[in-house]
């Protein structure tokens, strides 16, 4: 290591600080000891402020366009669908005409009023399953993580048995049981997004209680339960908020993995997985009824990604100066 | 004169695109084996005024004019690649935290001989390795090649600090930039460290620049000091010229802020804060808090004056500053009353174990109601431990007994009744993490309140106003998160937070050793003053044994787990009995000893 590197590790004190992009220039040269009068009163809550930061990216920006375009498309298609997606218009895997501008599907029905109609499930049922995911895995992680007794070890020993299981696998294995239902599907996918999450919450739980306003907090005799949910929660609201991100698009890519393969949405239903399974033989004749729900799918994904990957990037700013200066 | 090794021109140093101005106006000149100690509160712009002489500057920040020459070298003239070579060559830099400036993935042996490597030094491998176990023998650390192998986490601090000197002195540098290398290290490795840089010094011929915010930490070391404010040198003077003829209001401010070993003396804070770079009033930036400023102060930046020899200062008025009695003879020599109270906190032959390790063994002290009892000890010698397990914080074994107005004490805080945990109010070390950064000072102060009181809505916002009010907080504080605050607001509302539980006992962990030395000295006037308005029992834990003669009656020393002296402060520091605590008085930096040094 040459003193050019001493160099940049003296300025890391100086960069543990707490700024929003604007001021780090003016930052930067003053020490973390001295408040900053420009940042005034008018802070607002984590949750607030993470994506009002985030949105001053181009990846937010860009991201939130594209999962909006894709929202809206599910929220509104049905209204503007110019037939009725299981009405059968035209020929199977008929080429696209005046009547069906993309064509139709192994039965003849159109594919663009079953595009417009199948992006509310994806979307509505990954959504739920992710925050099924979400409230388990966050609970679980920081009671295990806080808690400081057997409690730990049994439910992290939990979760890694969970873990064990590849994802669709135990999907799979309950709906084949149990018979293929929306709100098992959903609360499995849920329940599999849990303990990655829950990992997540754990690891920087562990880190959190460390810090002494917990040990403040249990001087005062406050209880462990709500140390963990009023003390320790606040702080790792930013992770959460990229965890949410990144679990949406496993659940997205998971849900409509299972329709394809006819766990989840059952026929006639209009939905993007479905219609791939339906429509996976003719893909020579007829790409169209394929390849659109394959697209948005992957577009949608793509979109939530980035989001998520700019909140992140907020983060970074946010989370600098939380007691490690 | 001859030798010199650096000299600055006029050095500006501005943020780029907004051209808010850092440090002005700076000159400095360096000979050969000289030590500048340059001082300084947080914010000052001494950091960036020091790695600049390495053509360094933080992001954002950039040289606007001036000239930096080592030997007949422009330094900011140089290329990418040439500064290279000079940097770690010809001028080195240590970092305030070794531990995050070594490398934690590679063995210390292989971080020393890169920079050997780099710089090209000798000729032969053989060479190189005579010089690798000649700078560690330089710097007292074996050159063994088991402790080569070591990691920087397999290190003591004082280890990794040494280590990080060795580095900077490996290719026989010019000058050398220490950057607080002692900050967070305890004082007995502070003086080994200290004297390791001395030697080095004098012995290579170097001229080194120490940048701090401590005075009494380069008291001893320095040649010459230069006291920085708001990005100017406001003084600059040998050592001991400086401290007996103060000819600038902040430097007297400073020196003030000390704490002495000999002798009481009212410490005294600087109120309000150094102001940051892009919020600094025109002309001298220290008139809003100088008690000597008149209205040319603010209107117009004094120049730089020559008052002695190579002493210079900016100040409009330093001839009535300097006619001044000098700081250090002004002594308190009244000495804080024991009033004989009652014991209030009896610790009786505790011992506690860590994990399964016994750390503090068999403690007995006694915290008498309305007086401070002090516990010195370094890092490691389980005076956290012991104020941890009276504030019944310590999750691990304890046995023996800890009684509180005579009834046992429960081990725990939270199998405590509600009248004992508001009684006893425990103050933490580092007020950085002390306080939730996701809760306003509100909230945080709130929290004792709902659980010990019953106040109405409207009710509490007048205890709220009132806690702030002890602590010299104003209420506007409220709305604020914890990192709106500077460090000594941090940790007063730290301090508020004990207090708004109405504790009869307050015990205070190391309070001050994360903040500048003029921010502690406030600290501890505000700590004595709530002992004497409130009546507080308090234990004061510490390291630095200069700092008790100012508020505590009594002392306890402790070492390696054991109380090793124990009695009234002035008797112990007079004369100490244990040679513990002798070789603490020796170790602790102190200004004194600047002035019989010439």
């Amino acid at each position: 290591m040459s003193a050019n590197d001493s160099v940049s590790a003296g300025e890391r004190r100086v960069d543990a600080l707490d700024v929003s992009p604007d001021e780090a220039l003016s930052e930067t040269l003053g020490h973390d000891l001295e408040p900053s009068p420009a940042r005034g009163k008018q802070r607002r809550r984590d949750w607030v402020q993470l994506p009002l930061d985030a949105l001053h990216y181009r990846v937010t920006q860009a991201g939130l366009a594209i999962s909006l375009f894709i929202v809206a498309m599910a929220v509104v298609g049905p209204y503007i669908a110019p037939y009725s997606p299981y009405e059968f218009v035209t020929a199977p895997y008929a080429k696209p005409s005046a009547t069906a501008w993309l064509g139709g599907d192994n039965l003849g029905r159109d594919v663009v009023s079953r595009v417009l109609c199948g992006g509310r499930t994806v979307l509505s049922l990954s959504f739920i399953a992710t925050a099924i995911g979400m409230i388990l895995g966050v609970v679980l992680g920081l009671v295990a993580g806080y808690a400081r007794t057997v409690i730990n070890e049994v439910i992290m020993r939990g979760l890694d048995v969970l873990l064990a299981f590849p994802q669709i696998v135990f999907v799979l294995l309950i709906i084949s049981v149990l018979g293929p239902q929306v709100w098992l599907l959903v609360l499995g996918v849920g329940v599999t997004l849990a303990p990655p999450i829950a990992r997540v919450v754990y690891g920087v739980t562990v880190e959190i209680k460390e810090r002494d306003f917990v040990m403040a907090a249990e001087s005062l005799g406050v209880s462990h339960l709500k140390i963990a949910f009023t003390e320790i929660l606040p702080n790792i609201v930013s992770p959460l908020m990229v965890e949410f991100g990144l679990n949406l698009t496993f659940a997205i890519g998971t849900i409509a993995s299972l329709s394809f393969l006819g766990f989840g949405m059952q026929p006639p239903a209009a939905d993007w997985g479905l219609m791939i399974n339906e429509n996976r033989v003719g893909l020579v004749i007829q790409p169209y009824s394929v390849f659109v729900p394959v697209t948005l799918i992957a577009i949608l994904a793509i979109g939530v990604n980035l989001v998520t990957d700019g909140v992140a990037h907020a983060m970074i700013g946010i989370d600098r100066d939380t007691g490690s200066a | 004169m001859s030798g010199i090794i650096l000299t600055v021109e006029d050095l500006d140093i501005a943020l780029d695109p907004s051209g808010v101005e850092v440090d002005h106006e700076v000159n400095l000149e360096l000979v050969e084996g000289e030590i500048l100690g340059l001082v300084g509160e947080s914010a000052s712009g001494k950091t960036t005024a020091a790695t600049s002489l390495l053509n360094f500057q933080r992001r954002g920040a950039k040289i606007v004019s001036g000239s930096i020459h080592i030997g007949d070298r422009d330094v900011l003239a140089l290329g990418a690649a040439q500064l290279r070579q000079l940097r770690g060559g010809v001028i080195s830099y240590v970092p305030q935290d070794p531990g995050s400036a070594l490398n934690p993935a590679l063995r210390i042996g292989l971080q020393l001989r890169e920079v050997l490597e780099f710089h090209g030094f000798g000729d032969s491998e053989a060479e190189r390795r005579k010089r690798l176990e000649e700078m560690m023998a330089e710097v007292l650390l074996p050159s063994t090649k088991e402790f080569l192998r070591r990691y920087p986490h397999q290190l003591s601090g004082g280890q990794q600090q040494r280590v990080a000197l060795a580095m900077a002195f490996s290719c026989r540098p010019k000058v050398i930039v220490l950057d607080e290398p002692t900050t967070g290290l305890d004082v007995t490795t502070q003086a080994h460290v200290l004297n390791t840089i001395r030697d080095l010094v004098t012995a290579h011929r170097v001229a080194a620049v120490y940048v701090t915010h401590d005075l009494a930490v380069v008291a001893e070391l320095a040649h010459r000091i230069a006291v920085m404010y708001a990005g100017r040198l406001v003084e600059i003077g040998p050592a001991a010229e400086l401290f007996a003829g103060a000819s600038h209001p902040y430097t007297r401010r400073l020196l003030h802020a000390v704490p002495v070993l000999t002798g009481r003396r009212t410490l005294e804070g600087i109120p309000g804060f150094a102001p940051r770079p892009g919020h600094r009033p025109a002309g001298c930036a220290f008139a809003p808090r100088c008690s000597y400023a008149v209205a040319k102060c603010s209107a117009e930046m004094p120049p730089e004056e020559i008052v002695g020899e190579m002493h210079r200062v900016r100040c409009w008025r330093h001839e009535e500053v300097r006619a001044q009695a000098p700081v250090l003879a002004q002594k308190d020599d009244s000495s804080l009353e024991s009033g004989g109270e009652a014991g209030l906190i009896t610790v009786r032959g505790v011992t506690a174990w860590y994990g399964s390790k016994e750390c503090i063994h068999d403690i007995d002290i006694t915290l008498r109601a309305r007086e401070c009892l002090a516990l010195v000890g370094e890092s490691g010698s389980g005076k956290t431990t012991l104020a941890r397990c009276i504030a019944g914080l310590h999750h691990f074994r304890i046995e023996g007994d800890i009684g509180f107005q005579g009834k046992a004490l429960p081990r725990l805080a939270g199998s405590r009744p509600r009248a004992i945990r508001h009684a006893i109010q425990y103050v933490f070390q580092n007020p950085y993490s002390a306080l939730n950064p996701r809760k306003t000072v509100a909230q945080i102060l709130s929290q004792p309140l709902s659980i010990f009181f019953d106040y109405t809505r409207h009710q509490r916002e007048d205890r709220l106003a009132e806690v702030l009010d002890l602590v010299s907080l104003d209420d506007t504080l409220l709305s604020r998160y914890p990192d709106q605050l500077s460090g000594g607001e941090r940790q007063r509302v730290a301090i508020a937070r004990a207090l708004a539980a109405e504790p009869t006992v307050l015990i205070c962990d190391e309070v001050t050793s994360w903040l500048d030395v003029s921010v502690q000295a406030s600290i501890i006037e505000l700590l004595l003053r709530l002992q004497s308005e409130i009546g507080l029992c308090m234990l004061f834990v510490t390291h630095n044994l200069a700092l008790i003669r100012s508020i505590a009656y009594d002392v306890a020393v402790m070492s390696e787990g054991r109380i090793v002296e124990y009695g009234p402060t002035d008797d112990v520091l007079a004369d100490p009995q244990a040679e513990y605590t002798r070789k603490l008085l020796a170790d602790t930096p102190t200004i004194e000893a600047a002035l019989f040094k010439t």
